[in-house]
């Protein structure tokens, strides 16, 4: 008696949360009759695949993938590297003033982003690094609190005698950590790098402020543009907002597993 | 926000003292803590002590800014007040809905896998995406989503052309993106020893008296860390409501991220906008805080209750 009643709310609530994304698939697809009909067509009667490339057309969108592409991977690289030494240094090693410094990091996670608006806009304004993609790229390369963190938890569960081996066979504590250290870290590295790239190939605010010069915006930018144009344009704006969800949600499906795991608290090793 | 793993206990034998390798592997966060959180928060709060025009000359003005917003600005309350009022509406229906979603999924049922994934999809996608998907279900002549209550026989307000109810399409497309949420009150519900429920069930304890005694005290761990992050967020919101309303119709959505924007961005007010940014964070740290405290009178872990139980 109760599960069919289960079954009925969860198959209700999951049309609502995917009937936003084909209701804008199929929108991406249609006619402008099928578009302004009435009662609205779910289901386009010829698909209009071209409706894509038109989209692609109407801006420069060639250019605005090229920069989102430029962002995301200069600066998931550096995440990966930094985030990992960092929280191979927190894990691996004691000195003084360690535990007070990591409460620190953790402690601005709790730091508004709005706070550091306007001056870092101002710090990036004086470096002479507005309307370039060096403000998007650059922080990553020092590290993130949260990333940091889950790597230096991750490590921690790595038992010390693999250290101790590689020591004595002669290994520095660089070898130790490129050579043992980032190969076994793989599955927390696949969870920082699809959490980084989904926020880096997302992100709205940060290049609505450092970038002004449309040579320089990224995906989200230039869909948003749209917004702007003279007659709004619904199939064109569907069809964008289809390929900029594309990469994620790809990303997730091939990461799910890793991003479950960690949730839900079993081990993240795969 | 995303779950954390839990704490793996520190090896004892860890670690030599190494001189300065440790903070040569450190040193990438610390120069990046220096140059692009504590540097910019200093920063801030001095340019919050000036008059900062982003051109021109700069004066030190003290402490006007702060007096001018609360004194002279009614800007300020209006867009302080559709905050609060965005955060009434959103945090609750977050947990509740949240947690909800985490009920049904941790029934275990075939396929909840698929249903997760497919609770989760919408937080994976970038705010404009979410804002123009959402803009045309909520389109007044072709929405779909007024075209479906018609089929019910009711007549959809203009979502986003009218005042009042603005603000309740941001809320709705802000809960789109619970799969967060959602994901944190499953871990809490699946890591229950499922003793606690058979010793119940033994004992006579009806269903209703379980969810009580055994589900709500032991997710309000879960329970308060998604208050706080729903509460950090909602203040936050600048990306929908930017993109969906603009602030719009007659600044019924102009919320107080998106008046700090302007003024830093639109108006070039830098001094201004810094010491209502110092503003937002004082807010949220008391707001943080005072959720703290009101947990202790809720919050149960674990530790805690075997010492109630040793000294019962």
């Amino acid at each position: 008696m109760r599960k069919p009643l289960a079954y009925a709310a969860l198959i209700f609530l999951t049309a609502l949360f995917v009937a936003p994304f084909l209701w804008t698939l199929f929108t991406a697809l249609k006619t402008k009759a099928e578009l302004f009909a009435y009662p609205p067509v779910f289901w386009p009667a010829d698909w209009q695949w071209e409706n894509f490339a038109n989209a692609w057309t109407a801006l420069p969108f060639t250019t605005f993938l090229k920069n989102s592409v430029v962002v995301v991977i200069l600066s998931t690289i550096g995440q990966l590297f930094s985030s990992s030494l960092v929280a191979y240094g927190f894990a691996r090693f004691r000195f003084p003033g360690r535990d007070p410094l990591f409460v620190l990091l953790l402690a601005t996670m709790m730091i508004p982003w709005d706070v550091k608006m306007i001056p870092l806009y101002m710090e990036f304004n004086y470096l002479g690094w507005i309307n370039t993609l060096k403000p998007l790229i650059v922080p990553a390369w020092f590290g993130e609190a949260f990333f940091i963190f889950l790597l230096r938890q991750y490590i921690m569960t790595i038992p010390m005698e693999i250290d101790e081996a590689a020591r004595m066979d002669g290994a520095n504590a660089w070898a130790i950590y490129w050579r043992i250290h980032l190969p076994l870290m793989a599955p927390a590295l696949v969870l920082v790098g699809t959490f980084h790239f989904m926020n880096a190939w997302n992100d709205y605010l940060g290049p609505l402020i450092y970038l002004n010069d449309q040579s320089t915006y990224t995906l989200p930018l230039g869909l948003a543009l749209f917004k702007g144009l003279h007659e709004v344009d619904y199939i064109s704006i569907a069809a964008i907002t289809v390929i900029l969800c594309l990469p994620p949600l790809a990303l997730f499906f091939y990461a799910q597993r890793y991003i479950m795991d960690n949730a839900l608290g079993s081990s993240v090793k795969g | 926000m995303e779950p954390t793993p839990a704490t793996p206990r520190p090896s004892r034998r860890k670690a030599r003292g190494a001189g300065i390798t440790p903070w040569l592997f450190i040193s990438p966060w610390i120069l990046g803590f220096v140059f692009f959180t504590l540097g910019p928060l200093v920063f801030s709060f001095v340019m919050s002590l000036h008059d900062w025009p982003v051109v021109g000359e700069r004066t030190f003005i003290g402490v006007e800014n702060y007096t001018t917003m609360v004194q002279y600005d009614p800007q300020f309350w209006k867009s302080l007040w559709i905050t609060v009022k965005f955060a009434c509406l959103f945090v609750p229906l977050n947990i509740v809905l949240a947690f909800v979603l985490a009920v049904l999924l941790n029934l275990n049922l075939r396929g909840s896998a698929i249903f997760r994934t497919a609770f989760y999809l919408p937080s994976v996608i970038s705010g404009v995406a979410l804002a123009t998907i959402w803009a045309w279900i909520y389109s007044n002549e072709y929405g779909l989503l007024n075209y479906m209550l018609s089929l019910a026989g009711l007549d959809g307000p203009n979502w986003l052309g009218d005042a009042t109810w603005a603000i309740v399409a941001i809320t709705i497309a802000s809960l789109w993106g619970l799969g967060g949420s959602m994901l944190i009150f499953l871990a809490g519900l699946q890591s229950i020893p499922k003793e606690l429920y058979e010793a119940a069930r033994v004992s006579g304890v009806p269903p209703w008296a379980q969810a009580l005694h055994i589900t709500l005290p032991m997710l309000s761990p879960m329970i308060l860390f998604t208050l706080i992050t729903s509460i950090i967020s909602a203040f936050q919101q600048l990306t929908i409501a930017l993109l969906l309303t603009d602030g719009g119709p007659v600044n019924s959505t102009y919320f107080f991220a998106m008046y700090i924007y302007r003024t830093a961005f639109r108006f070039h007010d830098m001094g201004y906008a810094a010491a209502m940014s110092w503003v937002m964070f004082l807010i949220i740290l008391a707001l943080s805080m005072l959720v703290m405290r009101w947990s202790a009178a809720w919050v149960y872990y674990e530790g805690q209750v075997r010492k109630d139980d040793a000294d019962a």
